[in-house]
């Protein structure tokens, strides 16, 4: 992934910055320039919004076989989390044990490493999920 | 002017070995080496944790407790001796993650386990002078100990971030003093991936006679004596160092208790004394007066006199997790787990490590 394009994205990566629809009000995450339900009546009526950061576990699976990026982590759940502002996020779910995951279980985001570009290269950090006691 | 802490927050990793399981892979006596040092446990950073994740939670953890406008500060320093690049800040991505405004000065500090300290005693000068409003001063790190060294038994993860202003302070910094000398009792080259130390060396010519020297000075300074305050934090490379320093200062065991987190978490260099304060501060009541010296290998120590403001009693301490949460939430981990997750096993190119 080139280094431009991950930086574009930093803001939604580290603050998961959402659109919102100022015409329906439905969220969206990554965010929009259009609403898919508004089509044009959205145009120049998209908002930014933060997400809380906070949601709920909606589905989630034990990863055995990782990519090469994630092999010191493994096994690890890979989770769809719905947020309380009602969109879903899929992201890896840590510092819990696999066998402690449960559907609705209340989750967080936090900012952690999700990868880079070898030994030498950019690092790039995004949200991950924690549970959320 | 008056300046002081206005918010602070506090991160440690959740992951723990003790140094009786690092002593049976090296074949030494690890109880003997948890009572030697004092240490019943360290704290262990995940292989998806660095100084950038840790200051970010303990930046946002600080922001949680107050209402200030993150845009309103104008400065930020994380001091650490792990910070993940070489070259590439680790202050602007922890702007960015509690949105500052890009109108600020920002810089990354290294001086061993002392850096956080020097990034405090930065912001006090430019919010003092009117420079700036607020700044934000981080100590963290993931320190590293060679397999088998004793520092192995001892470095570990964790840091704190400190809101320094002039208005809502919730504890004024009275005074500073510092002591540093050319003393070279531990060193990392450019490049080597674990620091080296001069052994014995570390103790009274380097920590007993930088923290001393400080502290003595900090306390003809301030013109106080030991008695006059509630609570004591000291750099704590292990559990030991610190309890003997303070008896040497003057001090007593129930007032460094608080802040002495060495025997649960091990030594988290740049965080070790930002952290200590915090769990001084999670219990701290108004009046209370705090001690302060942080050391730094290389070799200085920088001391503070605190005092806690009435402003702690409608702070909301609550609104992010206490020293003491952070350090009962935990998961223990076998020496296999540690060699992996610390990047100690050697892997196949492009995995990884």
């Amino acid at each position: 992934m080139s280094t431009a394009r991950l930086w574009r994205e930093n803001p939604s990566r580290y603050n998961l910055a959402a659109s919102k629809c100022g015409v329906c009000g439905k969220v969206f995450f990554p965010p929009r320039n259009v609403c898919s339900t508004c089509h044009r009546k959205s145009i120049g009526k998209m908002e930014q919004l933060l997400l809380s950061g906070e949601g709920e576990v909606y589905s989630y699976s034990v990863v055995h076989e990782a990519p090469s990026q994630f092999e010191m982590l493994k096994p690890y759940v890979l989770a769809m989390v719905r947020m309380d502002e009602g969109v879903m996020l899929t992201s890896q779910l840590i510092d819990v044990d696999p066998k402690e995951v449960d559907i609705g279980m209340r989750v967080k985001t936090t900012l952690r490493k999700v990868g880079e570009d070898g030994p030498a290269g950019v690092i790039y950090y995004g949200y991950k999920f924690t549970p959320n006691p | 002017m008056q300046v002081g802490i206005v918010s602070y927050g506090a991160y440690v990793p959740h992951y723990r070995i003790t140094p009786q399981e690092i002593g049976r892979v090296w074949g030494t006596d690890g109880e003997l080496m948890s009572k030697n040092l004092l240490i019943f446990s360290k704290s262990v950073p995940s292989p998806d944790e660095d100084v950038i994740t840790i200051s970010v939670e303990a930046a946002r953890a600080m922001m949680k407790r107050t209402k200030v406008d993150p845009r309103l500060i104008g400065a930020l320093y994380v001091g650490s001796e792990s910070h993940p690049y070489a070259v590439k800040p680790t202050g602007t991505i922890v702007c960015e993650a509690i949105r500052t405004s890009p109108n600020i000065t920002v810089a990354d500090y290294e001086f061993a386990c002392k850096a956080g300290t020097a990034a405090i005693q930065t912001c006090m000068g430019l919010v003092g002078s009117g420079m700036v409003k607020y700044g934000v001063a981080i100590g963290a790190d993931t320190s590293q100990g060679a397999p088998g060294d004793p520092l192995e038994y001892s470095a570990s993860a964790g840091g704190a971030a400190y809101l320094i202003g002039s208005e809502e302070m919730i504890a004024t910094l009275n005074h500073t003093f510092s002591y540093t000398t050319d003393t070279p009792d531990f060193w990392r080259r450019e490049g080597q991936p674990y620091p080296s130390h001069g052994g014995r060396f570390t103790g009274e010519p380097a920590y007993f006679k930088h923290v001393q020297a400080a502290g003595k000075g900090l306390m003809n300074l301030a013109k106080t004596k030991p008695t006059d305050y509630a609570y004591a934090v000291f750099h704590q490379p292990n559990g030991k160092f610190p309890a003997r320093v303070a008896k040497m200062l003057g001090f007593t065991d129930k007032q460094i208790e608080v802040g002495l987190l060495t025997p649960q978490i091990g030594n988290t260099y740049s965080g070790a004394v930002p952290l200590g304060l915090a769990a001084i501060l999670d219990v701290a009541k108004p009046g209370e007066r705090i001690f302060v010296v942080a050391y730094g290998s290389g070799a200085g120590a920088d001391g503070f006199d605190i005092t806690v403001t009435d402003n702690i009693s409608n702070y909301d301490r609550k609104a992010a997790p206490s020293v003491k949460e952070l350090l009962e939430k935990k998961r223990m981990i076998d020496y296999a787990t540690y060699a992996k997750f610390r990047g100690k096993i050697r892997m196949q190119e492009g995995e990884v490590s």
